[in-house]
C-alpha cells in the first residue's frame, strides 16, 4: 500500500457572493493593505490515506470531494496530491 | 386525527425538535413520534418534519453531515410513495444537500445571525401548504437563522418559476436570498423546504398562528 497526502481546496463558486471575505477585505484596507482587488475564503481539508497506486486514491478523493467535502451547487474544489 | 402520526426527526444539535412536537400535538392535536437520525425505520410515520437547529453542529456546511444519516437515506422511499416530508431552516438545509430540493442556502449577504418576524408571500398553492384560497396572500413567520441566503443558478431558478415550486417569497428580503426565496417545494408538491419557522407561529400568546395552516397540512394526502 502506498500513503498520501491529500490537500483539498474547496472555494465558493465565483458567482456566490462571500460576505465573510468582503467583510475580511474590509478588515484588511483598515489594517492599511494596498492594493487588494478581491478576497475570498475557502475551507483547506488534509486528508492522508493509503491506496494502490495514485489512481486509486484519486478516485476516491474524487468521490468524497463531490459528494461530502464541496457543495457543487455553490463550491468548486481543487486537490493536490503528494506520495509520502 | 385518528392514527395519523408525524415523526419529527431528531439530529446530535436539533434544538425545534420539541418546539415542533408542541405544535403539533399541543395546538392541532396530531400524534407525533420522535425519530432518532440513525433510525431507519419509518414504518409506524404518515409524514416527516425535519426541524430546525444545528444538526452536527453545521460542520462542513449546514445540513452536510446529517445527509448521511441512516434515517436521510431511508427518506428517498418515503418521498417517492408521495408522503409528506417538511424542512424547517436546518431542515431545510438538510433537504437540498441531500438533493430533494435544488439549490443551497449559504451565509446571510450582511453575515448577521437574523432573529424577526417577517412578512412572506405566498406565492404557489403546489402541495396545499399554505392558505391561500382567500384573499389572505400574505402571512408573518418568524425566522432565525445565519445561513438562510437562498442560492441557485440561474436554470435552476427558471425551472423553479416555470414549474410554480417558489412556495413562500421574503417581502423585504432579510437575508440576500435570490428572488426572495423563503421556501420551495419539489416538484409534486409533497417535500417543502422553508427557511421560517411556521412552529413558533401557532398560538396568538406567543405571536401569530400563520404556521398553523402549514404545520396541519401535513395530514393532506
Amino acid at each position: 500500500m502506498d500513503q498520501f497526502a491529500v490537500k483539498v481546496f474547496v472555494r465558493l463558486r465565483p458567482s456566490v457572493l462571500d460576505p465573510a471575505g468582503e467583510a475580511t477585505k474590509s478588515a484588511a484596507i483598515k489594517l492599511g493593505a494596498e492594493g487588494i482587488k478581491s478576497l475570498r475564503i475557502g475551507k483547506m481539508i488534509e486528508v492522508k490515506m493509503e491506496g494502490n497506486g495514485e489512481n486509486e486514491v484519486r478516485e476516491k478523493i474524487d468521490l468524497l470531494c463531490d459528494r461530502l467535502f464541496a457543495n457543487t451547487v455553490i463550491e468548486d474544489y481543487e486537490y493536490s496530491l503528494e506520495k509520502l | 386525527m385518528d392514527n395519523f402520526t408525524v415523526g419529527v426527526v431528531v439530529f446530535p444539535g436539533s434544538n425545534c425538535d420539541r418546539d415542533v412536537s408542541w405544535a403539533l400535538e399541543g395546538c392541532l392535536d396530531i400524534r407525533t413520534k420522535y425519530l432518532w437520525h440513525e433510525s431507519s425505520d419509518l414504518s409506524d410515520v404518515d409524514a416527516i418534519v425535519l426541524p430546525g437547529g444545528f444538526s452536527y453542529g453545521d460542520y462542513l456546511r449546514c445540513g452536510a453531515i446529517a445527509r448521511f444519516s441512516p434515517l436521510i437515506k431511508a427518506l428517498d422511499e418515503f418521498v417517492k410513495s408521495g408522503k409528506r416530508v417538511l424542512g424547517i431552516c436546518n431542515g431545510f438545509q438538510i433537504l437540498t444537500e441531500s438533493g430533494f430540493l435544488p439549490g443551497a442556502l449559504v451565509a446571510n449577504k450582511n453575515l448577521n445571525f437574523i432573529c424577526d418576524d417577517v412578512e412572506l408571500d405566498i406565492v404557489s398553492s403546489k402541495g396545499g401548504w399554505f392558505n391561500n384560497g382567500d384573499e389572505k396572500q400574505t402571512i408573518k413567520l418568524p425566522i432565525a437563522h445565519g445561513e438562510g441566503r437562498y442560492h441557485c443558478d440561474s436554470d435552476t431558478l427558471k425551472r423553479l418559476v416555470d414549474n410554480e415550486l417558489i412556495a413562500l417569497k421574503y417581502k423585504n428580503n432579510p437575508n440576500g436570498s435570490s428572488f426572495d426565496i423563503a421556501g420551495i417545494t419539489n416538484e409534486k408538491g409533497n417535500v417543502l423546504g422553508l427557511m421560517p419557522h411556521p412552529e413558533r407561529a401557532c398560538d396568538e400568546t406567543i405571536g401569530g398562528t400563520d404556521g398553523l395552516f402549514t404545520l396541519k397540512s401535513l395530514i393532506l394526502k
